[in-house]
């Protein structure tokens, strides 16, 4: 059993729910960049947490399917149509063989998961199917999809089309976002003005915006003036090398903040000055060219406290899929 | 009769192929189905957007390197009704 890939859409990548343990060695966890509705389309086809799903990012794919299975798509509002006719986003629909998935106009949000029952089934590369583009590695030859690939799908057993996410544990998509942060670990390198600019300011998102890094437009950051250190470059914005975590939030030159996701490089010499919370990464994932960020300070205990919430709406997810 | 083209994906429009270039077409041209109108840039690639009807450009709806969303209108044809 399979599909077979009439159309890639842009950039769609095999993702699951990671690679994490190799961060240390230069490789990121890669995976969904929205895990909440990666999760969500695997609950609606009776998968397991881990199998993959497609990640689809602003166009979706044209898929053929060559034998009867069920299929679910959630993440971004991109309206699936099977042989031509719409089909609802966040419930499963079943497929037959011979049906054609394409998809309308992105109308909301950046990234669309498509979860097939049974998973699509590639080799796993230490532990998990994702792709990781930059290293070649996981998903359909360590590549996004092309024209002509074909990708096996596992066993439908368990899968039931009509399961529905209800409203209130759908992720909405508005065009302006609020992402919660802790300041640091490098905050201390930006002036009173230069903080101020940064939790201020309404960042728009760029297009080059992608898996490795969301760049965004707005305001130029004012850094305190110091004598580099030795190992650091000569722009008010280098540190010293140091690790970059997922959800860092760098700003080369003092303009233009990247947040670094799932595909991020490990580490590098510019300085941090927030790291966004990692209840609100799946909403990072999901910001679109143009969409607007204010990134909100919060502390240690409100960072956690958003953790157990984002538990306790996953738990409620399982509940509402599977009764 | 009016075909709208819209822009698949999110990102900036570019009316030239490059930045000493002529524009791909301008109200007035004629255009094949195949006939590529525009550049969308997003994620550090350029995708080509074709016009997907033959006919004539009757306007341009964006202006060059302004940011698009997906399924935004961004020019308008004239189509043939003979076909050709």
């Amino acid at each position: 059993m399979g599909v077979r890939v009439v159309k890639p859409g842009m950039a769609t990548t095999i993702q699951d729910i990671g690679r994490p343990g190799y961060y240390r060695v230069g490789i990121p966890p890669s995976g969904s960049l929205d895990q909440y509705s990666s999760l969500a389309a695997n609950l609606l086809v009776g998968n397991d947490d881990a199998a993959a799903v497609l990640e689809c990012t602003y166009l979706g794919p044209q898929l053929h399917f060559e034998a009867p299975t069920v299929v679910a798509v959630t993440g971004a509002n991109l309206p699936p149509l099977l042989n031509g006719e719409g089909r609802p986003t966040w419930e499963s629909f079943a497929v037959a063989e011979g049906d054609v998935l394409s998809f309308d106009y992105l109308e909301g949000g950046a990234r669309a998961y498509i979860a097939v029952s049974g998973g699509f089934d590639v080799p796993q590369v230490l532990g998990s199917r994702s792709t990781y583009t930059l290293g070649s590695m996981g998903g359909v030859e360590g590549r996004v999809l092309a024209e002509g690939d074909w990708i096996d799908t596992g066993d439908t057993e368990g899968a039931t089309p009509g399961r529905v996410v209800p409203g209130s544990l759908r992720t909405e998509h508005p065009k302006h976002r609020e992402i919660r942060v802790m300041m640091g670990l490098f905050d201390h390198r930006l002036t009173p003005s230069g903080r101020q600019t940064f939790l201020g300011t309404e960042w728009r998102l760029t297009p080059v915006a992608d898996r490795t890094g969301f760049r965004y437009q707005g305001a130029e950051l004012e850094f305190e003036e110091r004598d580099p250190p030795f190992g650091a470059g000569s722009d008010p914005s280098n540190i010293v090398d140091a690790p970059y975590p997922i959800g860092s939030i760098q700003v080369p030159g003092g303009i233009e903040p990247i947040v670094l996701h799932r595909d991020a490089v490990s580490g590098g010499g510019y300085v941090m000055v927030a790291t966004v919370i990692g209840a609100d990464m799946d909403l990072v994932g999901q910001s679109a060219p143009n969409n607007t960020t204010r990134f909100i300070e919060v502390d240690l205990d409100t960072a956690l406290e958003a953790r157990h919430d984002r538990f306790k709406r996953i738990e409620e997810l399982r509940m509402a899929v599977a009764s | 009769m009016a075909y709208e083209i819209k822009s698949p994906i999110p990102g900036i429009f570019y009316r030239k192929p490059s930045p000493d270039s002529d524009p791909y077409v301008e109200v007035g041209s004629k255009v094949e189905t195949s006939t590529v109108i525009c550049l969308i840039e997003v994620m550090k690639t350029f995708h080509e957007v074709k016009a997907g009807a033959p006919g004539t450009i009757a306007s341009i709806e964006a202006d060059d390197e302004e940011m698009v969303d997906a399924g935004q209108v961004i020019a308008t044809l004239e189509t043939d009704d003979n076909g050709n």
